[in-house]
């Protein structure tokens, strides 16, 4: 098969009050895994966007094998060959796996047994192991990350653009996705991605391009860059080591839940007997592969959800029945996992972001009335704080670069002094420098007596910043381990419950 | 940044009333009228009584846009405005007819008998939409015309004789408010309770931009998992909200019904439709104190001079069309605006960039 070789020359693009890209140069060659790597903000998504013909580049140009191209919209990209999967994924739920991939592309082999065919051939040949006819709300964040991947081959696409696609994978799934891409690479496509962690790059890429502040300030070799050399030439100064740090766990329960029964709209448990304490200064961490209910025990301890039967207590007040607002107001923070749907307003600028979640507290709001100038003073500290790089807090929530826009979530849920943070993946998508502050935020919280409840996909945040380890399998807390101790092979094991992936 | 946001905002419906302007102009001359004249009518110097009118009209389209305007930053489509001020009117009319409260606070009492009714009738679409997750809208479309039917009969059931129609008791004298005279040698006055509108616009441009309820409403209406996420109970939220538009429906017609007829009764004493008119309103003043202000007296306006138009020999309803256009076009024109802003914007950071480029080098 053709193979594509995509070359991007002096590449710009402004946004109000920001440069995003500016003289951008990569070369990604036929047949080969190309890493695109660099601190929140530097550009990277934006370059990924231009090269899939979902934004204009204000200079210059984009050479596909040689001939200057121009993509108006990603038609024009598709046609040429190129195919992107966003980080959030775009699948209807109520369809299957099959309806998924032809709808929108019923030209190319209609909708019946070619089709089918075609998509049993490809998901056979990359070793991705999907049923057609499966549904896909039936299926876990790596499946459906394949059936996004199926959906772009299935277009011919011949260079794969994919946006920190690791990001949302435990260890043994980021494994899977990797034989994948090889097994694409060998058939001669080439492949695109982002990734923050930088394991993972060394791992899998065959060239890796750095960004920073925008334009692209060198390349690295794979088999001879250290993580070091790549984060210095990413953030352009040393990396913060990681601190240890010493127990500050005490006897007092923040949070209990009691034998806590969730169910769903169709009467299934989608958490059985959830009996789990938060001490304050402590960090217990969930362990779990994605859809394992992991979403539920957080709506039902946000309040966001009803529980069938169980208690839970915050302190040795029983909460079981409150809602969110009152939830938030005793003290507790909320970093959810998907922060365009519940941790923004997309539209609203940052000072006003600064309000959501905080609307019946201070600073920002004062006996029913908004207090704008308190709003917009503590939203100017979380900027300055959290490191989020923006123009300035009057640019809205869209604007910002995803790190950048999880940097303010994290800074502002943990504003007003909460007593429990309950975070859902809360470094999703930043850099390493971020992580290592975001996680020096907790721990300094941590010592103040902060109880936090941990849900990440992340091995080395999961055992680097937890107390207590707990494993999440279909609904029930099934092991439990001291993070001292553990292996992530250990942990990976229990996490599928004893199947390796 | 400051003046180009102005001009931002005034340029759009300027461009948009022109451009409407214009269409009807052609509708004119294609179907054998003389659009001069059209032109002419509308842009003249409105004579003293027109005036009035304009300004009475504008206060009550304010109002109903108010109530529109109130649903719609939540994401609500409230297009049963009409039947609830519909249901407002008929039950202040006959508690102010009643004479139960005498003197002036008997309009006080009426006012709140109004927005009750009004509320009230609105929650009715509101518990369908929450209890029974019916479309608002649907269920909205449906009560206003039970609205006129059952004013209507309330009316032949219990009003009095007038003429040929049926109308509620007048409003005792000690109860009709004086309104402004403004022009002495001029038939009417400005209504009393016109200045209901500046109370109400200002009341909405508090809650909303600064009150926690108003952050609430707007949060939820731009992303109702975020607000969900944030602490508002949005089942809640869409009662309350739904209560509050049809209480504000509830005064739209007062001005007029303490100003001058004094009673209720469909279709001579009553004028229907304000309710719809006030929803293009809201749309063309974009839901903004401001804008619905302007959008209201650029209505009436355009109302108040099309009498005029009969003169001239050119049918009066041709305004209707200029309406719908003016809405349409302005929808069209912000968005043209602002894609312009954005471009200026890039620009400019390119040429400081290029700026700070040069200096470096240099
Ligand atoms: N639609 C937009 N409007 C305005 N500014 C934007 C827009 N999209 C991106 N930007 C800005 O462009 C810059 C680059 O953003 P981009 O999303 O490409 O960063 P990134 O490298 O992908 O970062 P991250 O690792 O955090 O995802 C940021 O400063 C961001 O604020
Ligand atoms: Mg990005």
């Amino acid at each position: 098969m053709t193979s594509i070789d995509l070359e991007a020359r002096g590449i710009g693009k402004r946004f109000p009050g920001v440069v995003a890209n500016h003289d951008v140069s990569l070369h990604i060659r036929p047949g080969r895994v190309h890493a695109l790597i660099g601190e929140n903000g530097a550009g990277k998504s934006t370059l990924m966007k231009i090269l899939y013909g979902v934004q204009a580049p204000d200079d210059g140009t984009i050479v596909v094998d040689g001939d200057p191209v121009t993509f108006a919209t990603p038609t024009d990209a598709i046609a040429a060959g190129i195919g992107m999967v966003f980080q959030h994924f775009m699948l209807a739920d109520n369809l299957t796996v099959l309806e998924n991939i032809v709808l929108g592309a019923e030209k190319r082999h209609g909708i019946g047994g070619a089709a089918r065919q075609r998509i049993t051939e490809i998901s056979g040949r990359f070793g991705f192991g999907l049923d057609p006819d499966d549904l896909v709300e039936t299926l876990g964040v790596a499946d459906r990350q394949r059936v996004e991947i199926l959906k772009v081959l299935y277009r011919g696409a011949r260079l794969i653009i994919l946006d920190e696609p690791t990001a949302v994978l435990v260890p043994q799934e980021v494994d899977a996705l990797f034989a994948n891409l090889r097994e694409l690479v060998a058939d001669g496509c080439s492949v695109l991605f982002i990734s923050h962690k930088l394991d993972e790059v060394l791992a899998i890429a065959d060239d890796i391009t750095v960004m920073r502040q925008g334009t692209t300030v060198g390349t690295a070799d794979p088999a001879t860059a250290t993580k070091h050399q790549l984060a210095e030439l990413m953030v352009g100064s040393e990396l913060p080591s990681p601190q240890t740090s010493e127990s500050t766990v005490t006897d007092d329960v923040v949070l209990e839940l009691r034998d806590v029964v969730v169910t769903d709209d169709a009467g299934r448990d989608r958490l059985s007997d959830i009996s789990l304490t938060v001490h304050r200064g402590e960090v217990v961490g969930i362990a779990g592969v994605e859809g394992n209910g992991q979403s539920e025990l957080v709506e039902v301890v946000m309040g966001m959800r009803r529980c069938r039967s169980g208690s839970i207590h915050l302190d040795a007040e029983d909460t079981t029945r409150l809602r969110t607002r009152g939830v938030r107001e005793r003290g507790v923070g909320f970093i959810p996992e998907d922060r365009h749907r519940h941790g923004l307003v997309l539209d609203y600028p940052l000072w006003e972001n600064r309000i959501l979640g905080h609307q019946t507290r201070r600073p920002s709001v004062r006996r029913g009335l908004i207090n704008r100038a308190g709003a917009r003073a503590d939203a100017q500290r979380i900027v300055e704080e959290f490191d989020v790089r923006t123009p300035g807090i009057d640019t809205t929530a869209r604007a910002l670069s995803g790190g950048n826009q999880q940097k303010f979530i994290v800074g502002r849920e943990m504003s007003g002094e909460p007593r429990l943070l309950i975070a859902s993946h809360p470094t999703r998508g930043v850099d390493v420098g971020a992580q290592a502050a975001i996680w020096e935020h907790i721990r300094a919280a941590r010592r103040q007596g902060l109880g936090v409840l941990l849900i990440s996909a992340d091995l080395d945040e999961l055992i680097g910043l937890s107390d207590r380890l707990e494993v999440i399998l279909r609904g029930r807390l099934t092991a439990r381990f001291d993070p001292a101790q553990v292996t992530a092979s250990d942990l990976g094991q229990a996490m599928t419950g004893g199947r390796d992936a | 940044m400051k003046r180009s946001s102005i001009v931002g905002a005034i340029v759009p419906p300027l461009v948009a009333v022109l451009g409407a302007m214009a269409a009807t102009s052609l509708v004119i001359a294609v179907s054998g009228g003389s659009a001069v004249d059209f032109v002419a009518t509308i842009f003249s110097v409105p004579n003293e009584r027109v005036l009035i009118t304009i300004i009475n009209q504008s206060a009550m389209l304010s109002l109903s846009a108010f109530a529109a305007a109130i649903c719609f930053r939540m994401g609500l489509f409230n297009i049963g405005v009409e039947g609830q001020y519909t249901v407002g009117a008929c039950a202040g009319a006959f508690f102010a007819g009643s004479g139960l409260v005498p003197g002036p606070l008997n309009i006080l009492v009426t006012l709140v008998v109004a927005m009750l009714a009004g509320a009230g009738y609105a929650l009715i679409a509101a518990l369908l939409k929450v209890g029974r997750g019916v479309s608002e809208v649907i269920s909205a479309i449906m009560l206003n015309y039970i609205a006129l039917t059952m004013a209507g009969y309330l009316v032949a059931r219990y009003g009095e004789t007038s003429g040929y129609t049926y109308v509620t008791a007048e409003i005792p004298p000690s109860s009709q408010p004086l309104g402004f005279n403004l022009f002495p040698n001029a038939p009417g006055d400005v209504w009393a309770l016109s200045t209901l509108a500046v109370i109400v616009g200002v009341g909405y441009w508090f809650l909303m931009s600064r009150t926690r309820f108003g952050f609430d409403l707007r949060a939820t209406g731009e992303s109702t998992s975020a607000a969900l996420a944030s602490g508002v109970s949005v089942g809640r939220m869409v009662l309350i909200v739904m209560a509050l538009s049809g209480a504000v429906a509830g005064l739209v017609w007062m001005p007029a019904f303490f100003g001058s007829v004094h009673s209720f009764g469909p279709p001579e004493n009553f004028q229907a439709g304000l309710g719809f008119t006030g929803l293009a309103v809201a749309l063309l003043g974009r839901n903004r104190t401001i804008g619905i202000f302007v959008g209201a007296v650029l209505f009436a306006f355009l109302a108040g001079q099309s009498n005029a138009l009969q003169q001239e020999g050119i049918a009066k309803e041709v305004v209707d069309i200029t309406q719908g256009i003016v809405v349409l076009a302005v929808v069209v024109a912000y968005a043209v605006v602002g894609r312009r802003r954005a471009q200026a914007e890039q620009e400019r950071v390119a040429r400081q960039l290029d700026a700070e480029r040069e200096g470096v080098s240099a």
